[in-house]
C-alpha cells in the first residue's frame, strides 16, 4: 500500500480515547434497549463487545455514527459529540469511520468494482482515476478477491460478500473500524479468515476497532479487551483471560 | 318502603358496572385516538418526506449519472408494455365506437373522436396506471430491500446523502419520463385506431391522421400533458416513500412494493379528477 502520509499524521494527532460513550440510553416504543451504558474505545486497540442476540449491540454502534439518535447520553468520536454536530461536521467524522454492516450491505445494482469506488469517489475526492483504480485493486487483493472485480454481489458466496464488504470499508482509510457481527452466519474456516483479516487491517491501517459479535472464537482471535453487554449495560469488562477464568454463569455459557 | 325503593335501586346501575363501562368507553376512545394519531402522523410523515425531497432536489450536487440511469431504466422497463397497450387501446376504442357513430351517420367523426379520447384521457391514465404497477412497485421493492439490507445506511455513512442519490433522482426521472411515455402511447394509440378503422373501412394513413388532428387543438393537448408530469411525480414519489420507509423485516419489502402500487394508482386517479375539474374551468 502507498502508505498514505496524512493518515499516519492523524493517528498521532488523535486523542487516547477515539470513541467515548457516556450514560447512553436508547429505546424503541416500550422497549428499553440500552440503559445508561458507558464505554471507551482507545486508540489502536481491538475492543470486542459481546452480547446475545437482541441485546442492542447493533443499536450501540449505530449510535456511534448517528444512524440512530440516543434518548440521552453523549457519544464522542475523536473528542466531539456526534449528536451536537451539523451535517458537514458529521460527514467529516463519518469519513474517518469504517462501518462493516451485519448483512454486508453491498449495493446490489453495482458491480464489485463500482461498490468499492462508490465510497472512494465521495470520501477521497483528491484522488485521480488511476490512484482510485489502484486502491480498489489493492483493497480487493488484501481480502484475496482480485478476480471478482466485474462480478455482481449476487454472484458471490456469503463469505466472499463479507470480504468484499470489508474491502469496501477499508478502501477509504478509516481511522476507526466498526464491525457488526463480522463472522455471523459463516462457516468456521471462513470465520477464522475474517478474524485474521480484522487483525491484518488493524496492523496495516493502524485503526482502532470495535468488534461486535456473539462468536466467541472471533472474540478470542481479535480482542485486546472485551466488554460484555447484558440488559442494556456493561456486565463485565476485561481481557480474554479474565473471561476465560470467570466463574460467572452467564459468562461461562459464552466461554464454554 | 323497601318494597318500593328496592326495585328502583336495582334499576340504578351498580357503580362497578358504570366504572366498567366507562373503562370500556375509555379504551375505545383510546384506541380511536391511537388510530387517529397513527393516521395523522402518517400523513405528516408523508408531507415531511415530500418537503425533504423537494429541498434536496434543489441542492447543488445533483447526481446526474444516477438520474440518467433511472430515466433509461424507466423507459427500458415499460416500453414493450406501453407499446402493446397503446396499440390495443386505440384499436379497441375504434372498433367499439364505430357502431354508435354509424347509427348517427357520423363515421367520418371516428378518427377525431378516438384521437381526442386517447389524448385527453385514455393515453395518460392507462400509461400512468401501468407505470404505477411497473415503476412504482419496482421502486418500492428496490428501495425497500436496500433499507432492509442496510444499503441505505451504508450510503449514509459513506458521505452520500441517500435522499439525494436514491429518492431525488428517481422522483425526477419518473416526472420526466412518464410524460414522454404518455406521448409515445398516444401516438401508438392513434396508430392502433387507424388499424381499427381499416378493419371495416378503407382509410389511408394520411387521411386518417389529417382528420384526427383537425379535431385536436392546443387546449386538448396542453392540460393533458401537464397532468402527466403530476402523474409521474406521484408515481416516483410514492414508490420511493414506501420503499425508503420500509420496516425492518424482509416481509416489509413486499409490503412496500404492494402499497406503493395501491397508493400511486389511487393518486393517479385523484390527480386526474382534479385535472379534469381545472381543465373544465378553462
Ligand atoms: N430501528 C429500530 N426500530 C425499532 N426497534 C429496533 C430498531 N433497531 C433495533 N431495534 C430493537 O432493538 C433490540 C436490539 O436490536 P439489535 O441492536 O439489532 O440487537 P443485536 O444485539 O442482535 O444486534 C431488538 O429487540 C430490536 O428489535
Ligand atoms: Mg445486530
Amino acid at each position: 500500500m502507498a502508505e498514505s502520509v496524512p493518515l499516519v499524521k492523524e493517528v498521532i494527532k488523535t486523542p487516547k480515547e477515539v470513541v467515548e460513550i457516556e450514560n447512553l440510553s436508547i429505546g424503541f416504543e416500550n422497549l428499553k434497549v440500552l440503559d445508561d451504558l458507558s464505554l471507551k474505545l482507545y486508540n489502536g486497540e481491538n475492543l470486542v463487545v459481546l452480547g446475545k442476540s437482541g441485546s442492542g449491540k447493533s443499536v450501540l454502534i449505530k449510535c456511534i455514527v448517528r444512524l440512530l439518535m440516543p434518548d440521552s447520553g453523549t457519544v464522542k468520536v475523536l473528542g466531539d459529540d456526534v449528536n451536537e454536530m451539523g451535517r458537514k461536521e458529521l460527514a467529516e467524522v463519518r469519513k474517518k469511520i469504517g462501518f462493516l454492516f451485519q448483512s454486508g450491505a453491498l449495493y446490489d445494482s453495482m458491480t464489485i468494482k463500482e461498490n468499492l469506488e462508490f465510497p472512494l469517489k465521495r470520501v477521497r475526492k483528491d484522488l485521480t482515476k488511476k490512484e482510485m483504480n489502484e486502491k480498489v485493486e489493492e483493497a480487493l487483493e488484501n481480502v484475496g478477491l482480485s478476480d471478482t472485480l466485474d462480478k455482481m454481489p449476487s454472484q458471490l458466496s456469503g463469505g466472499m460478500r463479507k470480504r468484499v464488504s470489508l474491502a469496501r470499508t477499508v478502501v477509504v482509510d478509516p481511522l476507526i473500524m466498526l464491525y457488526d457481527e463480522p463472522t455471523t452466519g459463516l462457516d468456521p474456516i471462513t470465520s477464522d479468515e475474517i478474524s485474521e483479516l480484522i487483525n491484518k487491517v488493524q496492523k496495516k491501517y493502524k485503526t482502532s476497532s470495535l468488534i461486535i459479535t456473539h462468536d466467541i472464537e472471533c472474540a478470542r482471535a481479535t480482542a485486546d479487551r472485551i466488554i460484555m453487554l447484558q440488559n442494556g449495560a456493561v456486565y463485565l469488562e476485561g481481557k480474554v483471560v479474565d473471561f476465560e477464568k470467570s466463574a460467572d454463569v452467564l459468562i461461562k455459557s459464552f466461554f464454554r | 318502603m323497601v318494597k318500593i325503593i328496592g326495585p328502583v335501586l336495582r334499576k340504578i346501575p351498580k357503580i362497578r358496572d358504570v366504572k366498567k363501562q366507562a373503562e370500556k368507553l375509555g379504551e375505545r376512545t383510546f384506541e380511536q385516538t391511537r388510530i387517529a394519531n397513527v393516521f395523522f402522523s402518517t400523513i405528516a410523515d408523508f408531507f415531511l418526506f415530500l418537503g425533504r425531497t423537494t429541498r434536496e432536489a434543489f441542492s447543488r450536487d445533483f447526481e446526474f449519472k444516477e438520474f440518467f440511469r433511472q430515466c433509461y431504466l424507466i423507459g427500458y422497463k415499460t416500453l414493450p408494455l406501453i407499446s402493446i397497450t397503446g396499440l390495443i387501446i386505440g384499436l379497441v376504442l375504434t372498433i367499439q365506437s364505430r357502431p354508435a357513430l354509424a347509427d348517427f351517420g357520423a363515421v367520418s367523426m371516428l378518427p377525431g373522436m378516438v384521437a381526442l379520447s386517447i389524448i385527453r384521457e385514455m393515453g395518460p391514465v392507462i400509461t400512468a396506471l401501468i407505470c404505477a404497477g411497473k415503476i412504482g412497485s419496482g421502486m418500492g421493492a428496490e428501495l425497500g430491500s436496500m433499507r432492509v439490507t442496510e444499503q441505505i445506511d451504508a450510503m449514509e455513512v459513506s458521505s452520500t446523502n441517500p435522499m439525494r442519490f436514491l429518492v431525488v433522482t428517481r422522483v425526477l426521472a419518473a416526472t420526466l419520463m412518464i410524460p414522454i411515455l404518455v406521448l409515445y402511447a398516444d401516438a401508438l394509440g392513434i396508430l392502433g385506431s387507424w388499424a381499427g378503422a381499416n378493419i371495416k373501412g378503407d382509410v389511408t394513413f394520411v387521411l386518417f391522421f389529417s382528420q384526427a388532428f383537425s379535431v385536436i387543438d392546443f387546449l386538448d393537448l396542453f392540460p393533458a400533458v401537464i397532468k402527466t408530469f403530476f402523474f409521474g411525480a406521484a408515481i416516483g414519489f410514492v414508490g420511493c416513500y414506501k420503499g425508503y420507509n420500509a420496516g425492518r423485516g424482509t416481509e416489509s419489502v413486499g409490503k412496500a412494493a404492494n402499497s406503493a402500487v395501491v397508493l400511486s394508482s389511487l393518486l393517479v386517479i385523484i390527480i386526474d379528477l382534479v385535472a379534469v375539474q381545472i381543465t373544465d374551468m378553462l
